[in-house]
């Protein structure tokens, strides 16, 4: 395929949506590869989204996404469900391989392929994976009905996840290796109310206990140092996420987290027509909006970019 | 060939008794993962349908068989040979992902 598109949209949470939206509406012909497994991105395994600004009754995240997606339609975006494998973005014409085999080029990239779950790092977490350790509350609350689970994290995701637990759970109980909470007050006010959740405090997670699936954890002290077991047969991991960004290593210039460092308060990276939005650059806020509304401001840099 | 589904009362017949290597699809409507990995699994059993047998099993409707293989997470993919379980796949992969996973059973 010779013809060189005006812009590659590469992942499809809110900033690559918003930024498809806007590229369409500017006749730039976008194309947006969603990936194959991840299109939607990180809302697409929440339940409500409470504080997407125009929701009077808030929204549930995959109908946000699925919105979004139409939107992007409409104004004829290009929508591919497939990843994109390998990335050239140094030349004037970026060169992008996806997941089939075909190959794609561009005059401008936008890069919004978001995080993925961070691990807590114990080699038995990873081993008991599908056996009571879970990354998706959405996915996997069901089978833990009755049951006493632990949730990691003390950020909104971890309290989220807390909270749906208990229409399923008979105790869940948040470990937080500090004392207070980082979730928003609305959100930790609701679990502390929550009569099924129970909160250890300044604990973190040291191993995974169990066969072949998950028996209890093996817990330390943060303060003391002390070392404890406790039973539990489900461990959900919400500990934050880290930036996917291991296809830009070397091209782009990247901060020691991994996330896209952008240009002043723009989304230009390093590289001339490369921009990147959404929670790959985001250390701070990580919202659905603000993700959106750097998506927006990557379009419109790249048009700006492209009118030149 | 399309994939099929699998219920407790023709798992036997259907997977255990199978002449051919089995993957059992564990999965639920609700589950965003589940639905994404879905249109995957149905190329991949119009492609290597000869060699492989792909069913989907709905974790609501047939718990039994879940909590029979101890499922904690959807999707699962578990691959039977024989009537055993020779390999245990957790979470939505992308195609090529896949494909690698499932190499020996393609040959």
């Amino acid at each position: 395929m010779s013809e060189v598109r005006n812009v590659v949209i590469v992942g499809s949470g809110p900033a690559g949506y918003t930024a498809a939206i806007y590229a369409a509406r500017a006749q730039l012909d976008p194309i947006i590869y969603e990936g194959s497994v991840t299109a939607g991105g990180a809302l697409m395994n929440t339940t409500e989204v409470e504080n997407f600004p125009g929701f009077t009754d808030g929204v549930m995240g995959p109908d946000l996404m699925d919105s979004m997606r139409k939107q992007a339609k409409r104004f004829g975006a290009e929508l591919v469900t497939d990843d994109i494998v390998e990335m050239d973005l140094s030349g004037d014409v970026k060169v992008l391989k996806d997941g089939s085999g075909n190959t794609v080029k561009a005059k401008s990239v936008i890069l919004a392929t978001g995080s993925a779950y961070r691990e807590i790092g114990l080699v038995n977490e990873k081993r008991l994976s599908g056996h009571g350790v879970s990354w998706c509350a959405t996915c996997d609350g069901f089978f833990f009905r009755g049951q006493t689970i632990a949730v990691v994290g003390g950020g909104d995701s971890a309290v989220e996840e807390a909270t749906f637990l208990t229409r399923f759970a008979e105790k869940v109980v948040l470990i937080h290796r500090r004392s207070e909470l980082r979730a928003s007050k609305i959100m930790a006010e609701r679990a502390k109310n929550n009569p099924k959740i129970e909160f250890l405090w300044n604990t973190e997670v040291i191993d995974v206990l169990g066969a072949d699936k998950v028996e209890g954890l093996k817990l330390r002290n943060t303060v003391d140092g002390t070392e404890s077991e406790q039973a539990f047969t489900g461990l959900f991991v919400a500990i934050g996420h880290i930036p996917r960004s291991e296809l830009l290593l070397g091209q782009i210039t990247l901060d020691n987290e991994g996330y896209v460092i952008c240009e002043d308060r723009s989304t230009r990276t390093n590289l001339k027509g490369v921009f990147a939005c959404g929670d790959l650059v985001d250390h701070t806020y990580r919202q659905a909006i603000t993700a959106a509304g750097s998506g927006c401001a990557a379009a419109l840099d790249a048009e700006k970019f492209l009118s030149h | 060939m399309a994939t099929s589904k699998v219920t407790t009362a023709s798992f036997d017949a259907e997977v255990l008794k199978s002449t051919t290597p089995v993957l059992v699809d564990f999965w639920a409507e609700w589950c965003g993962p589940c639905r994404a990995v879905g249109p995957i699994l149905e190329e991949i059993s119009d492609e290597y349908g000869s060699k492989i047998k792909i069913v989907k099993l709905n974790t609501d409707e047939e718990s039994a068989i879940a909590i029979k293989y101890g499922i904690t997470s959807i999707p699962s993919m578990y691959v039977f040979v024989n009537g055993e379980v020779v390999k245990q796949m957790v979470g939505a992969k992308p195609k090529p992902a896949l494909l690698k996973e499932l190499e020996s059973f393609l040959v």
